[in-house]
């Protein structure tokens, strides 16, 4: 990337400072808050970042209708509380929502399948703003269509709000077998691939390149405890989102503290046990079969 | 031979290995930089990377690397980027959170407002021929410095890169862009 030579120039929202943002938070755990006491619960816990809303997706899922952006009050109290970066969700497609939230000034947005679309053609067009966004991906595909459209994170969607990780992995595998199939493939292959998945062959052949995504990737949609976001470390994501799993658990603080530490220490098996012991219950789940076609949130986007 | 360490509880971990390990190259000495989780082991430098320092300092705490740091706090160099450059302060401004006090400074948490003032720019650096590209995100400055400190950068609002001795902290982040230059100065503070 040219930087300006301009000793006076300042240059806000650039890519570099927009996907570094995201690069601040690997290694980390983002949670979903709905009240400054949760937000600071999660701080104090060893949050990165939280999420502002006015109902965690379990809560979405159950009270049915049309979820749309959290009131800007509940964002603005929750930035108010805590020193950590504060990230909001708007609509897919809703402009005007995104702009609200990056008129308020929170730290990223994510255009998320967790709310009902609201644009039936388009996702945002994200390289019009200075605030940074992530967005949600089954697939390969998905992901590099985000990133053309300036997504400085990606995440996999999961099925947020079940506390059922089949569906993070799901797309974390997809996605994991999809780079891998790039490896070794000369210019006409890849763009035969490209093609195939419906992704923007300079991506497809970065990603080739690097066999990774080429943002920060983290995994969503289900992780319930310190075990499952392990899990998700394990297969290489670069952080996780919970949702639900945090305040829908017996003990909030305790099963917060017990996932930063799961992230931290993912692959040592012994910490993990202890890490794990004496929680209290998780969040309920539910088993993906049970929810009807129609209200599988993952569907939503494309 | 020398190692360089970088803590890697949480944060931009993997662009200082990679940055160090240029930076090794370009100047023709032996090393390596490895990645930091439960000890401190032999390393001759140590590095504190960019992340939440909020995050980085409570992980650090829980291990006995903390400890170490702070028993080899005379002679080990160590450059702290960012957060990194939090956890070096003596001093946060307006903020509890515990830091190593490696070097006497008060640094201020996210002086510049939240990540839509986050910003690249050119900078000035003492010592440097050339403007360095310094990329600022949800940065700290340093609002003070000991008498034994040296300013290197600063910009209209205060102060963004100090040397006390053999400590190096930065507000901004080199290691995101393809200059080493910064990574090679601090590598010439180490020692073979």
């Amino acid at each position: 990337m040219p930087l300006d030579l301009d000793l006076e120039g300042l240059m806000y929202g650039t890519e570099l400072v927009k996907r570094g943002f995201a690069k601040m938070q690997k290694g980390g755990v983002i949670m979903d808050v709905t009240t400054p006491k949760e937000a600071i619960t999660a701080e104090e816990a060893g949050a990165v970042a939280v999420m502002a809303l006015e109902r965690v997706p379990a809560d979405i899922r159950t009270a049915g209708g049309v979820a749309r952006m959290a009131d800007p009050k509940i964002i603005r109290d929750i930035m108010d509380a805590v020193s950590i970066p504060v990230m909001a969700k708007c609509r897919i497609g809703h402009i005007a929502e995104a702009r609200i939230l990056e008129s308020i000034g929170v730290d990223m947005i994510d255009e998320s399948e967790v709310l009902t679309p609201a644009d039936p053609f388009f996702h945002i067009w994200k390289h019009d703003f200075t605030t940074p966004f992530v967005c949600g991906a089954r697939d390969l595909g998905e992901a590099l269509r985000r990133i053309h459209e300036g997504a400085a994170m990606i995440r996999t969607k999961g099925e947020a709000g079940t506390g059922n990780i089949v569906e993070a992995v799901r797309h974390r595998r997809m996605i994991l077998r999809q780079i891998r199939e790039l490896r070794d493939k000369d210019e006409n292959e890849l763009m035969e691939v490209a093609r195939k998945i419906e992704a923007p062959f300079d991506l497809a052949k970065e990603t080739a390149k690097r066999q990774r995504l080429p943002v920060v990737d983290f995994a969503a949609g289900g992780i319930a405890t310190p075990a499952d976001a392990a899990l998700m470390m394990q297969l290489g994501n670069d952080g996780v989102f919970v949702g639900s799993g945090i305040f829908k658990s017996a003990n909030p603080s305790k099963m917060a503290k017990a996932i930063v530490d799961a992230v931290a220490n993912y692959d040592d098996p012994a910490a993990l046990a202890e890490i794990s012991r004496g929680l209290g219950k998780a969040m309920p789940g539910t088993n993906i079969d049970e929810i009807p076609q129609g209200e599988r949130l993952q569907e939503r986007g494309w | 031979m020398i190692t360089v360490g970088v803590t890697a509880f949480q944060g931009a971990v993997e662009e200082h290995l990679v940055a160090v390990e240029r930076a090794l190259h370009h100047l023709g000495r032996e090393g390596r930089a490895v990645p930091l989780r439960k000890t401190l082991g032999d390393v001759d430098a140590l590095i504190v990377p960019g992340g939440e320092s909020t995050t980085i300092s409570a992980l650090m705490q829980k291990t006995g690397m903390w400890r170490e740091i702070l028993d080899r706090a005379e002679e080990l160099p160590v450059m702290g980027t960012c957060a990194g450059c939090i956890l070096l302060a003596t001093e946060v401004v307006d903020d509890q959170v515990p830091t190593l006090g490696l070097m006497d400074m008060a640094v201020e948490r996210n002086a510049f407002g939240r990540q839509n003032q986050s910003f690249q720019c050119m900078l000035e650096v003492a010592g440097f021929s050339d403007p360095v590209p310094g990329i600022f995100i949800r940065a700290p400055l340093i609002r003070r410095v000991g008498r034994d400190c040296q300013v290197l950068a600063a910009m209209d609002q205060g102060m963004v890169m100090a040397r006390c001795r053999n400590k190096l902290a930065l507000v901004f982040h080199p290691e995101l862009t393809e200059d080493v230059r910064i990574h090679q100065y601090f590598l010439n503070m180490v020692e073979d």
